[in-house]
């Protein structure tokens, strides 16, 4: 392995790290938004929303983030969706992460003490207070590993890009390896690069995992 | 004879095929105390339940104040700011402080102005001895003091009626007494209640009238202290003998 080749394909891969970071950031915001979306129609109960919503869920958990790719890809231009590469590859992974995070909240909210529910029925709460003041504090912190697994997760998925020729870190390594056969060194710098982004980010996010539980439960 | 605050009817609530409360028929006169007393599973839990649509039931009349209830989410919703509760488990909200355990009701359910709810909320804090602790959390109390508040915050609504659930039972013995001054406090303010308990002697010292409950029946309503004394039934002093007290 040759540290010259290394450090001679780390500005390469420097560009490939940003834009898998930001790739990965309008996913999640992306997938949290619609989890969010997604687990209230279903906690709330509201009429076919909801049923949209159980099928999604189906379909987004029940496929391979690849296919999906290649249906937003190089399908929905037959009916008229285009789109950049780089649009379609955050669209996936919207698709892919909304269902999880969907998932993960529900279960969050469903794991609220029934008591609780029933102490804020007690004085009086409507559906709607009861949710904002007691169930979705409690439950969004209750949720928050399972969001934080999914983070992991879904950063991970980017590397899929490559198949829609997004030149995310793993389609930079392909290319790299190809391009100059430098395979020992490119798979080399691929493991750092996503170790820097996923290592530190794990520990930020057991520690967030912490101090939200604290906050809320005071344990 | 004054309108009673709530009159139960020909109650009759089943799970499925399990059939819990038999024709339930009960009155309790404004400003009065009923003890609900029986084993477990006799249903106590369930009825009180009832009594604030915690639990629907299959069928019978409920008045309060003289209005029939029509069970439905909204007509509940609006009774529970009359019917205070409190439950066995001490059941603040983790995540607000005492007070706004306390003023959520108040201030989002009745939208009453702050100042005002505040000051009722801290001379009731008062009342039960815990006034420095209206900014602490659940998770700095011990049970005795979550109680308490627990006590407090369904009092703040201002209610006409109060229901305790057996509200001592999972406290540490040297809590109930604080607990239990509380709701002995209550009933000398005329405030009316319906009490499930277990603490025998306090039950005999409080209660107006007792309502002996065995497997969904009431097989008995008298007057307190007749109860204890001279129940009606061989099974309440069956009972009554069983308890040690």
């Amino acid at each position: 392995m040759s540290w010259i080749v290394i450090q001679q394909s780390v500005p390469v891969f420097a560009q490939a790290f940003w834009l898998t970071l930001k790739l990965s950031f309008y996913g999640i915001i992306g997938a949290i938004i619609l989890g969010l979306i997604a687990s209230f129609l279903r906690y709330f109960k509201v009429p076919v929303l909801r049923q949209i919503s159980a099928v999604y869920t189906e379909v987004s958990r029940n496929t391979p983030l690849l296919i999906q790719l290649f249906f937003i890809y190089y399908a929905f231009p037959e009916i008229g969706i285009k789109m950049s590469a780089t649009a379609a590859g955050i669209s996936g992974l919207i698709f892919l992460g909304g269902s999880y995070m969907a998932e993960a909240i529900f279960g969050g909210l469903k794991g609220v003490a029934k008591i609780q529910v029933e102490s804020g029925l007690a004085i009086g709460l409507s559906r709607w207070q009861l949710a904002r003041y007691v169930v979705f504090p409690q439950g969004l912190t209750l949720s928050v590993p399972a969001i934080a697994a999914n983070v992991i997760f879904l950063i991970k998925e980017t590397s899929i890009f490559t198949v829609i020729a997004i030149p995310e870190l793993t389609n930079t390594a392909l290319d790299q390896i190809g391009l100059y056969y430098h395979t020992d060194e490119s798979l080399f710098v691929l493991v750092i690069a996503y170790a820097i982004i996923l290592i530190p980010l794990s520990l930020i996010l057991t520690w967030l995992e912490r101090r939200a539980r604290r906050g809320a439960f005071g344990n | 004879m004054a309108t009673p605050l709530l009159q139960v009817e020909h109650l009759e609530k089943s799970y499925g095929d399990v059939h819990i409360l038999h024709d339930i028929n009960l009155t309790v006169a404004t400003g009065s105390v009923t003890v609900l007393l029986g084993p477990s599973g006799s249903g106590k839990s369930t009825l009180i339940r009832c009594l604030n649509g915690l639990e629907d039931f299959q069928s019978g009349q409920l008045t309060f104040s003289g209005e029939p209830v029509t069970p439905s989410p909204k007509v509940w919703q609006k009774l529970r700011q009359k019917i205070g509760m409190v439950f066995q488990s001490y059941d603040l909200f983790p995540n607000l402080t005492v007070l706004d355990n306390i003023l959520l009701g108040p201030l989002k359910v009745q939208h009453r102005a702050k100042a005002e709810a505040k000051e009722q909320a801290i001379k009731l804090l008062k009342e039960v001895g815990l006034a420095d602790y209206q900014d602490s959390y659940p998770r700095q109390l011990s049970g005795g003091q979550k109680q308490r508040i627990a006590i407090v915050r369904a009092l703040a609504l201002n209610p006409d009626f109060m229901l305790f659930d057996e509200v001592t039972a999972s406290l540490d013995p040297e809590m109930v007494r604080g607990v239990l001054e509380v709701l002995r406090n209550l009933a000398q303010q005329k405030m009316t209640m319906l009490v499930v308990t277990h603490e025998m002697n306090f039950a005999r010292e409080i209660a107006d009238q007792v309502v002996f409950l065995e497997e969904g029946h009431i097989l008995e309503v008298t007057p307190g202290k007749q109860f204890f004394e001279n129940p009606q039934t061989e099974r309440a002093q069956i009972f009554l003998n069983s308890m040690d007290f």
